[in-house]
């Protein structure tokens, strides 16, 4: 088991490293760059103190050498012009749009990322499993036929309309300022109870936004899933012993259907991050996915691929997380290992 | 003394999309104590249907519409019928007085949780007995129905067991709170001859010690003559015929029983002798063909050997290695029959396989003749391979899952003949003509397989291996998933089609008497070797091996003058360092093949061979 976990740390870290090269080179293909563009525009303008700086930049970054070179010294493989310096020693590079480094850029944005989407997560899973259930053992009622519409209108409607509609009620029936993570006039205070508060109230539209597609689309699957379990004659065999029908259908079939859900756990998670940039950016959430649409706008190369990389390391823990669970969950995999 | 249960006026209706439709008429059937009442049927007959109402199991589209099911388990009668759906009192019953096992123990038990705590389970939900308990009393009934290690068992998952003993832990499972009443479904239906003839002897002795009544619900008339005693036969939802079974089975009175009786190969069968369908099917079977002449054999295996490696699981461990095939040589002429038997596990699957060339053998060679000589099969490569392809086709034993249930019958049996270039009229021609040789109407054609019968799916899945006009069909159990209602007509339209096409069998089977019925030569197969092989008449006549033996002596014959001898099932027979000398093998031990008479070979240990040398 942990010759297992050992072996897939290691292929891990290897896709990452395919992953990066891919990202920088993708970021690289256009030609230019951040800087050069700037370069050009404040020569039109002549401003030589800037010019200076600029291209300061780009020694300091190495913009002057070959890609490949470039991609070596962003990874820290290779030492660039003040050493090694790269993602692989915890440095994430500059971000020349907001002439920070692109730590202090993304800050915050990382984690409420993960706290916007980890909630929609669960959410998606509170909602979706019991109106999975119901809806499969009540099949052809009216109760089934509801849940089966409700499903429909969530996949159909568009998230960001969604999200316009819910903040202008939220605003008109609660009171609740419009966008962002908390209140505005709270950005610049450290994280006390009053911001936390805050930052709860402002979470249940996001989360109601962000998961309703998926809400919806899981609670077709998953019924689908249970219909078919529930049809196996194992489900047969547990009422045919007595089980009382909740027990039996909640110890077998429902066990059996939510193999295909842990696997996509994986999937989840990087989905949730960029499917979710319209609405962060209708909402004006403090989340990476509009930073990261303005840095690939900008060429804000650093910056743009960090937060590729931070979404890839994301889906190689998702699916980590989904294949130990499926290990855990699941015997016929477990046994397959020896 | 009254009986255990008695089921008067039983009528269960489907709902279904073309409208209410009734399987059970008015069924009135008494179960005795202490005796096995065994319900014969085809499927569609209605008895497994009799069966989920008794337990009330029924699917949720079905409901009983009227009549009585009076079971008096010693706490005075109930009326199953009148119970509420799911309620307390039939959950009660369910499990604990009556007690039910299944057909495919595989699918029956789930695959995510233990052996033990499935069978546990029944008592805990009924006595309220804590884990301990429950592991204890799991552990005596898992040594009761025969596990070797009770206390490893608890542990296990189905997956890890043999289909025998999958269906021992459902016994285990149904028999733990001591029921009055076993409803058994086709119990082995899907075990092999030997592991059917000790689960059939472990319930007969279960039955000795608990006094239990048993509905053993079958198609198999072998089985009804070994451990039932009391026969009722339902037919189209109705009983038509029901008795002690020496009255019911010495005298079939009704039609339908008869024909049962003379549908289903027997051993004592004349050379020659058809067996009788009870459908007869109307196929067109083609004008004889001249079958190439060929100068030897078209197939044959010389020394095939394939070991299986399963990946270690510590670090440093060695992957073990099985040995699923060693040495094996056949030789099957043109036009002629050839069995291979043996129980699951054989590796005789794993040898169809290479014939087929979808494994590659380890040593050895496989040579096809064709007409233009033999060739080294898995030496061929690109035309030659392609026109192997066309020459060997294979039938498989799940109807169900072999014919893709998104595709139209012809495009099912056009498939092949698209792959090989055949052109588009000529496949519409041949599509017709391949339909009437197994017996379907044209209209066939644009329909699913979903409309089709088990039987009439194993005749498009024979119509497909045929599309191509081969030499060589491989069939893997053709007839082991059909009703025997069925298997009498798929095994003479095979009959039938090959001797008007010139074809060549190779059946592979653990059912002797199919494999007696179709083949002309015989090679049994055990642990990966040929143990004995002979020309059928010789083979029936005097089987030489131990294994041999035992699995003759596992098939339950239909007549009541040849009972089972279930003392000899002990299931030692298939362990080469158990069989008496000369036959004894050490393990690894090869031994040599002597032939005994013309044409009969039976396989020696070394010591035996030494002595004789």
């Amino acid at each position: 088991m942990i010759v297992q976990v050992l072996r897939r740390l290691v292929t891990m870290a290897v896709t990452l490293l395919i992953i990066s090269a891919l990202v920088f080179f993708v970021i690289k293909l256009p030609p230019g760059d951040y800087l050069t563009n700037r370069i050009m525009e404040l020569r039109a303008t002549g401003e030589a103190s800037s010019v200076a700086k600029a291209e300061l930049l780009i020694r300091q970054y190495g913009l002057d050498r070959p890609v490949w070179e470039q991609y070596l010294i962003w990874v820290g493989l290779m030492p660039g012009p003040v050493g090694f310096s790269g993602l692989l020693q915890g440095d994430w590079g500059w971000s020349f749009e907001y002439d920070k480094p692109v730590a202090d850029v993304v800050g915050d944005a990382l984690w409420l990322t993960l706290l916007v989407n980890v909630t929609a997560v669960i959410f998606v899973h509170l909602v979706a499993i019991p109106a999975a259930i119901y809806s499969a053992t009540h099949r052809h009622t009216i109760g089934d036929a509801v849940v089966t519409v409700l499903g429909y209108v969530g996949l159909a409607v568009p998230g960001f309309l969604l999200a316009l509609i819910m903040l202008f009620y939220a605003n008109r029936w609660f009171g609740l300022s419009i966008g962002g993570l908390y209140d505005a006039s709270l950005t610049n205070r450290p994280w006390d109870g009053e911001k936390l508060r805050s930052l709860a109230a402002h979470l249940v539209v996001p989360t109601l936004v962000i998961g309703l597609g998926g809400t919806a689309a899981m609670i077709r699957r998953m019924r689908a899933n249970l219909l078919d379990e529930l049809a196996k004659p194992y489900t047969v065999t547990a009422r045919a012993k007595g089980l009382p029908p909740t027990r039996a259908l909640l110890k077998y079939p429902f066990r059996m259907s939510l193999n295909p859900f842990v696997a996509d756990i994986g999937n989840l998670l990087p989905h949730l991050v960029s499917g979710s940039v319209l609405v962060s950016l209708v909402l004006s959430l403090p989340t990476v996915g509009p930073l990261l649409l303005e840095s690939l706008r900008n060429q804000d190369q650093f910056m743009a691929g960090f937060i590729l990389m931070f979404v890839a390391a994301l889906t190689l823990v998702g699916m980590l997380i989904s294949d130990l669970t499926l290990v855990w969950l699941d015997p016929r995999i477990r046994m397959g290992q020896r | 003394m009254s009986a255990l249960l008695s089921i008067r006026d039983l009528a269960v209706a489907f709902r279904t999309e073309t409208g209410r439709f009734e399987a059970l008429h008015g069924l009135s059937l008494d179960i005795p104590r202490g005796r096995t009442l065994a319900l014969v049927g085809e499927s569609g007959s209605g008895k497994s249907v009799t069966a989920q109402a008794i337990l009330r199991i029924l699917p949720r589209s079905a409901e009983i519409t009227r009549g009585q099911m009076l079971f008096d388990g010693g706490e005075g009668p109930v009326d199953l019928a009148r119970l509420p759906e799911d309620g307390s009192a039939i959950r009660a019953i369910r499990g604990q007085r009556i007690a039910m096992i299944f057909q495919e123990p595989m699918t029956c038990l789930s695959p995510l949780h233990t052996v033990g705590d499935q069978i546990g389970e029944a008592l805990r939900i009924h006595t309220g007995a804590d884990r301990r308990e429950a592991d204890a009393r799991t552990m005596e009934a898992l040594a009761r129905v025969g596990f070797p290690d009770p206390e490893r068992a608890l542990r296990t998952y189905p997956f890890e067991l043999s289909g025998g003993l999958r269906q021992r832990a459902m016994i285990a499972m149904a028999l733990i709170m001591r029921p009055a009443l076993l409803v058994a479904d086709e119990p082995t239906t899907a075990l092999d001859v030997t592991t059917q003839a000790q689960i059939l002897a472990l319930l007969g002795r279960l039955q000795d010690e608990t006094g239990m009544a048993i509905l053993l619900i079958t198609h198999d008339l072998g089985v009804v003559a070994n451990i039932a005693h009391d026969v009722a036969v339902l037919y189209r939802g109705r009983l038509v015929e029901s008795g002690p079974k020496a009255e019911v089975m010495r005298r079939p009175g009704h039609a339908y029983l008869k024909a049962l009786i003379e549908a289903v190969p027997r051993f004592d069968m004349a050379p020659g002798e058809r067996l009788t369908p009870i459908r007869p099917a109307r196929a067109t079977i083609p004008p004889a063909r001249e079958a190439p002449r060929l100068s030897g054999p078209v197939l044959r295996v010389e020394g095939i050997s394939k070991a299986f490696t399963l990946r270690a699981g510590r670090l440093f461990a060695k992957p073990r290695i099985v040995q699923a095939v060693s040495d094996v040589s056949l030789t099957l002429e043109g036009g002629r029959t050839l069995g291979l038997v043996g129980e699951s596990g054989s590796g005789k699957t794993t040898v169809s396989k290479m014939i087929m060339r979808a494994l590659p053998p380890d040593t050895g060679r496989i040579l096809f003749d064709g007409g233009a000589g033999p060739q080294d099969v898995h030496g061929l490569s690109g035309d030659a391979l392609f026109a192997y392809r066309r020459n060997v086709q294979f039938v498989f034993q799940d109807p169900y899952a072999s014919l893709d249930p998104r595709m139209t019958v012809r495009q099912i049996l056009a498939e092949p003949m698209e792959i090989h270039g055949v052109p588009q009229a000529a496949r519409r021609e041949r599509c017709r003509e391949l339909i009437a040789m197994v017996g379907l109407e044209a209209s066939a054609l644009s329909r699913y397989p979903h409309a089709f019968s088990g039987g009439q799916r194993q005749r498009i899945g024979i119509a497909r291996a045929l599309s191509l006009e081969p030499k060589l069909l491989v069939l893997d159990e053709p007839v082991s998933a059909l009703d025997v209602s069925v298997q009498a007509q798929i095994l003479n339209l095979l009959k039938d089609l090959q001797a008007a096409l010139g074809l060549s069998y190779l059946i592979v089977s653990h059912n002797l008497a199919v494999v007696d019925y179709m083949a002309d030569t015989i090679s049994v197969m055990c642990r990966g070797r040929i143990v004995e092989e002979a020309d059928r008449a010789a083979l029936f006549r005097r089987p030489v091996h131990p294994y041999t033996q035992a699995l003759l002596a596992a098939v339950p014959d239909p007549s009541l003058d040849h009972p089972l001898d279930f003392a000899k099932v002990t299931g030692e027979a298939s362990d080469p360092a158990r069989w008496p000398e000369p036959f004894r093998l050490a393990p690894e031990e090869a031994g040599t093949m002597v032939e005994i008479e013309a044409g009969h070979r039976v396989r020696h240990g070394a010591l035996a061979t030494q002595k004789a040398a």
